[in-house]
């Protein structure tokens, strides 16, 4: 029920700059998905509909590496960063609290803090070292890179999740002869599932849409679909680029759905 | 005859926090639980009652003390090494289980082959009278369900000690009493010792082999429920244990006198000097205002309970006293507020507390 006394609401102005806001948020949104739907080859001059950039993206085999690329380095990166996640998500909430507690927890969400450039050109340094120690040039560097900024996205739902629950019920399974490990594999983990599932899918969007770190990262042919959309625009813009976007802005709004879906289940 | 020892504390003490903060939760207190005994706990809330069921359960170490189970030192044990259960005030059963996997998840965490534990379960659901409820989630019950389904839980692997924490808190008054019919039954039924937390002093004299009574982080009386309420070993626990006048005099040379200077009849052995003595309301007996032997007094007022009425009188000396009088069919004790009356004592009613 809405609070007579105070309601924002009445405030003056503030339909009018409510409505500002949402046409600033999506109106760039709302062209680049229609003009994806454009007959002509500029994505600023509309020339009647046509479906032909979906497939014609598809067709392209850059993108499709790309793609493929894209969605390993996020289900890896999500994974670990999610089993990290947990973790820690348990040292912080499961244990006496002590004097260096809100320093841990500054530490576990340091990338969220720390500029996204500077973690880039420290990794290509650090990675630079390696490659020269180890010759290796795969994948994994930007995996662990991906990994290692989407700890917190992953850590911030499940730490919620394990806050909210009542701690009587890892109690009550140590009283029925749960030994520490059972209690979790038994009680804690089935209970935390909907967290652990939002913080993967968190991760995921989290690694997919990175650009910053993944072009300082990568090496030569390891273009990610954010790295690749970027150096087709340098060259020359096309509709093909309007089309993938739309897709990935679908693949978004599933998982963010499912994700505020899984949270507010259980409350 | 001497039963066995099924719990014991000894000198058991808890401190939490640290330094100037230290709250001392549990000061040093020794008790023994009998094997097969309905024992309770009771007492105001932060009076202990919860900290030293939480340390016979494990969940907490004392900061000094022992903890012993028929006559093993146990102090060191984490809960899930304790053949102890409990069964909790929220009863914290497993939202994610249904109620049979609920009953099961102890024997099934001893590692017992899967037919035992199916066995255990139904025995149990039909135990707690809940068979057509197995497969249901634990928030589809109702309350009364759900402490059925805890207490069948924590019985099923068959402890050596079961734990209430104050497990009928969250009823009505009904499914309450309903309730403490049901534990004084499966106690029986199972012939474990059960430890028993509350608040409710009628609860605990209702159900109880012993009781006793805490406060402050102590043990003040250990004793049957007869024994507290008839022979309270001080003010705290005669107040605390149902209503109870109190009137202050003094006994010297055998003889107990209101300070008033009435005498009194009682059994004064092993007083002297200033004592409170303490007399139950269903213990006084109101008389006429001229009868021989009676203390005289003044209707204040009285007030109507149904079975019974409460009438509130005072002393010449000022002090107020209850008289608790069983009705009449007609529902009418004939005494008006401001009527002169008399009053005495019960033959050893009155008990003496030392200051």
């Amino acid at each position: 029920m809405a609070n007579r006394a105070f309601s924002i609401a009445r405030l003056p102005g503030f339909s009018t700059l409510a409505v500002m806001v949402f046409v600033m948020l999506y109106l760039p949104i709302g062209l680049l998905v229609l003009f994806s739907f454009n007959a002509g080859p500029s994505p600023a001059i509309w020339e009647g509909f046509s479906l032909q950039w979906y497939p014609r993206a598809w067709a392209n085999e850059q993108v499709k590496d790309a793609t493929l690329r894209s969605l390993t380095i996020a289900s890896f990166a999500a994974v670990i960063s999610t089993s990290v996640a947990v973790l820690a998500a348990l040292g912080t909430t499961r244990r006496k609290r002590s004097a260096g507690q809100t320093f841990v927890y500054l530490m576990i969400n340091q990338p969220l803090m720390v500029p996204e450039i500077v973690t880039a050109v420290a990794l290509l340094i650090l990675f630079g070292f390696i490659k020269v120690a180890t010759g290796y040039q795969g994948l994994g560097y930007l995996i662990i890179a991906h990994s290692a900024f989407c700890i917190p996205f992953a850590y911030l739902p499940i730490r919620a999740r394990l806050e909210g629950m009542d701690l009587a019920l890892e109690t009550a399974a140590a009283d029925l002869y749960a030994t520490p490990w059972q209690t979790f594999r038994y009680v804690t983990l089935p209970l935390l599932m909907p967290a652990v599932i939002a913080g993967l899918m968190l991760a995921f969007i989290t690694s997919l849409d990175d650009v910053v770190i993944s072009l300082f990262v990568k090496s030569a042919g390891q273009d990610t679909l954010p790295t690749y959309m970027l150096g087709q625009i340098r060259r020359n813009m096309t509709v093909e680029v309007n089309a993938i976007s739309t897709l990935l802005i679908c693949l978004t709004i599933i998982m963010l759905t499912a994700f505020f879906l899984l949270t507010r289940r259980n409350e | 005859m001497s039963k066995s020892i099924a719990v014991e504390a000894r000198a058991a003490r808890k401190d939490y926090g640290t330094g100037a903060h230290t709250v001392r939760a549990l000061d040093g207190v020794s008790v023994s639980i009998d094997q097969g005994e309905f024992f309770t706990l009771l007492g105001p809330s932060g009076c202990g009652k919860t900290t030293l069921l939480r340390l016979i359960a494990g969940f907490e170490t004392p900061t000094s003390g022992q903890i012993f189970l028929e006559g093993q030192d146990i102090t060191a044990d984490p809960p899930n090494l304790r053949p102890i259960n409990t069964v909790f005030q929220s009863y914290a059963l497993f939202p994610h289980l249904s109620v049979a996997e609920n009953i099961g998840f102890g024997l099934q965490m001893m590692g017992r082959p899967k037919a035992e534990v199916n066995h255990a379960v139904e025995k149990m659901l039909a135990l707690v009278q809940l068979e057509s409820l197995a497969s249901r989630k634990s928030q589809q019950l109702s309350g009364g369900q759900q402490q059925r389904v805890a207490l069948a839980r924590a019985l099923a692997p068959r402890p050596k000690v079961l734990l209430l924490d104050e497990p009928l808190s969250a009823l009505d008054l009904k499914l309450r009493k309903e309730m403490q019919r049901e534990l004084k039954r499966l106690q029986a039924e199972t012939g474990i010792t059960f430890i028993f937390v509350t608040h409710d002093q009628e609860e605990a004299l209702t159900m109880s082999d012993r009781i006793a009574v805490m406060q402050s982080g102590n043990i003040l009386q250990i004793g049957s429920p007869r024994e507290i309420y008839n022979h309270p070993v001080d003010r705290f626990v005669a107040d605390f244990i149902g209503e109870t006048n109190f009137l202050t005099g003094r006994v010297e040379a055998g003889r107990a006198t209101l300070t008033s200077g009435e005498v009194l009849s009682a059994d004064v052995t092993g007083h002297a000097g200033k004592v409170t003595f303490a007399v139950r309301p269903e213990q006084v007996v109101i008389c006429a205002a001229d009868e021989a032997d009676c203390l005289a007094a003044t209707i204040v007022e009285t007030v109507y309970f149904g079975t019974d009425t409460h009438c509130h009188m005072r002393l010449g000396d000022g002090t107020q006293i209850v008289a608790r009088l069983q009705n009449a069919p007609s529902g009418e004790i004939g005494l008006a507020p401001g009527e002169a009356v008399g009053l005495r004592f019960e033959p050893g009613a009155l008990q003496v507390l030392a200051q």
